[in-house]
């Protein structure tokens, strides 16, 4: 099963896993794994999903996840993975 | 697996270098369109265009949105219409209607560009290729979208410089059509040497004969990408310099790759080719002219700019074709002067002149693109730069370009505005210095010698 990463890009602040992942649960949407850094200074979250059971497409996702981001003062993406494994991995 | 650091510079690549996919081009043969009965042959172009191009647009957005990369432009490309029309067009005007239908079918469909209005005169125009050109005023004055082309020679062919006069006047006619309208309808016209069949990049794009009846081109971008690489190795060398242009290169016609296979599957249409070409836009960092300065200009146009261009090209080759099994289009680094801030800079600070340009087309692809000259430049003079440019293309087998904007009532100095991706552009100076004479002799200049290479 392909899988759907979720980025979350911004300022640290209280509360922003929980929001996500209340998202996420609410769209049956499963979170395989959870990794995060703070790179230049901004905190950066990756969780690898699995979307299969979602009612929603990847595109209705990652629309309401970028309104859901700019509601708490981050950047949140949720792409394909294929377009990482295509750059990245020969 | 994935982690979190390829996210990230994924990503980043995206949103702060304006990594995108330029244009997924959708090329349709309208070779079985043809017709004697104009009005029968514009319905057929319709009908043919609005169905296979029907779910292009929609498509893309969902590509866009599923891997989140940008997708700049969905455009359509047709078989030059002077076969398509040869039969059905017994004026210029018949041609002009053609025109029209291509600019409605296109907007049907959301397209942003519809390129193929075009002639293949290489080493002679038949009447209608001849109909078509004298027709390409008219039509780029009254449609919005639609792109036209005429190549005038070829490494195996030579040059039609019959064909090379007349652009030259219709040139200055499109300007003259168009005056009222920043004289855009040249930016919509190209003349080539050596032109590509399956290019999907405007305004030269065109559906070749060579090709089958639909097929997916998929144009990469990236110069801000590229630039972003070069600012971490900076004072380090060649070797250094080379490997991250290929590495990042590679990265960014995979993803191009990506969204060509993925629209060619959900459109149910073949995958031609990737063009690798960089191609800047107005944007800020997302400039060819700014990767020269990386290297170590102090400006575009400077000494040792046409060495950092056939480098850059070269590298940039080098790592796509390993991105991609099938490479093609024009596959380089464009330097359009409007399309460029760093370039636009170039020029108006005197870094950069036409000649340097010209120098600069004979290493990477395309040629004189977007350059605004005076309005009251001769048409025996335009017809000179077209034959110089085709001449580099001739001679050294690669595909080269004029795409030149006399600006009706502008002078040396002024600026004039395109808006949007074709930008702004300071008009050139052109050599004041007269090539009527060898314009007027007429007929062909030979192919080159295929051998005793120097």
């Amino acid at each position: 099963m392909k899988k759907t990463i979720i980025t979350v890009t911004g300022k640290d602040t209280v509360g922003i896993i929980a929001k996500v992942c209340t998202y996420l649960a609410d769209n049956n949407v499963n979170i395989e794994d959870i990794s995060q850094t703070i790179l230049q200074g901004y905190f950066h979250m990756m969780m690898i999903t699995d979307t299969s059971r979602s009612d929603k497409s990847t595109g209705e996702l990652a629309a309401e996840l970028d309104m859901l981001g700019k509601s708490i003062g981050v950047m949140i993406h949720c792409q394909h993975e294929d377009i990482f494994d295509m750059m990245h991995r020969i | 697996m994935i982690n979190i650091y390829e996210v990230t510079e994924t990503n980043q690549m995206i949103e702060q270098a304006n990594l995108d996919v330029r244009t997924i081009t959708l090329g349709i043969s309208l070779l079985d369109c043809v017709d004697t009965n104009l009005d029968r042959l514009n319905r057929k172009i319709y009908d043919r265009i609005t169905t296979k191009a029907r779910n292009l647009v929609r498509t893309a957005k969902e590509i866009e949105a599923d891997y989140g990369i940008p997708i700049v432009n969905q455009r359509i490309s047709v078989t030059p219409i002077a076969l398509v029309g040869a039969a059905a067009c017994k004026r210029p005007e018949d041609f002009v209607t053609i025109a029209e239908t291509l600019d409605r079918a296109a907007k049907e469909v959301g397209a942003s560009f519809i390129g193929g209005y075009s002639a293949l005169v290489s080493k002679g125009m038949t009447e209608a290729d001849e109909l078509l050109i004298r027709s390409i005023p008219a039509a780029l004055a009254c449609t919005e979208i639609v792109c036209s082309s005429v190549n005038v020679g070829s490494t195996r062919t030579g040059i039609n410089m019959d064909a090379v006069r007349l652009m030259g006047e219709t040139i200055r006619k499109t300007a003259e059509a168009t005056r009222e309208n920043s004289c855009l309808g040249c930016a919509k016209l190209v003349v080539f040497c050596n032109a590509p069949d399956d290019n999907p990049f405007m305004a030269g794009a065109f559906h070749g004969v060579t090709e089958a009846d639909a097929v997916i081109n998929v144009g990469v971008s990236g110069p801000g990408v590229v630039k972003a690489a070069l600012e971490k190795v900076r004072g380090q060398d060649f070797e250094v310099l080379c490997e991250t242009i290929k590495k990042t290169a590679f990265k960014i016609t995979r993803v191009g790759q990506l969204v060509a296979q993925e629209a060619s599957r959900r459109l149910g249409i073949p995958f031609g080719i990737i063009d690798l070409s960089l191609a800047p836009t107005p944007a800020v960092g997302d400039s060819v002219a700014e990767i020269l300065e990386e290297i170590g200009l102090e400006s575009a146009g400077a000494p040792g700019t046409t060495a950092a261009l056939a480098l850059l090209n070269d590298q940039v080759k080098k790592g796509g074709v390993m991105a991609s099994s099938y490479v093609g289009g024009l596959s380089g680094a464009f330097i359009p002067v409007s399309e460029d801030q760093g370039m636009i800079d170039a020029v108006e600070a005197g870094a950069l002149s036409i000649e340097k340009l010209e120098a600069m087309t004979c290493v990477c692809s395309v040629g004189l693109d977007m350059i605004a000259i005076p309005g009251d430049t001769p048409a025996s003079s335009i017809s000179g730069i077209i034959a110089d440019e085709a001449a580099i293309g001739m001679v050294n087998q690669k595909t080269t370009a004029v795409r030149v904007i006399p600006v009706a009532g502008k002078k040396v100095g002024d600026t004039v505005e395109f808006g949007g991706l074709l930008g702004h552009a300071p008009v050139m100076r052109v050599s004041p210095f007269s090539c009527e004479d060898m314009i007027r002799r007429g007929g062909r200049i030979p192919a080159p010698i295929h051998s005793f290479k120097n």
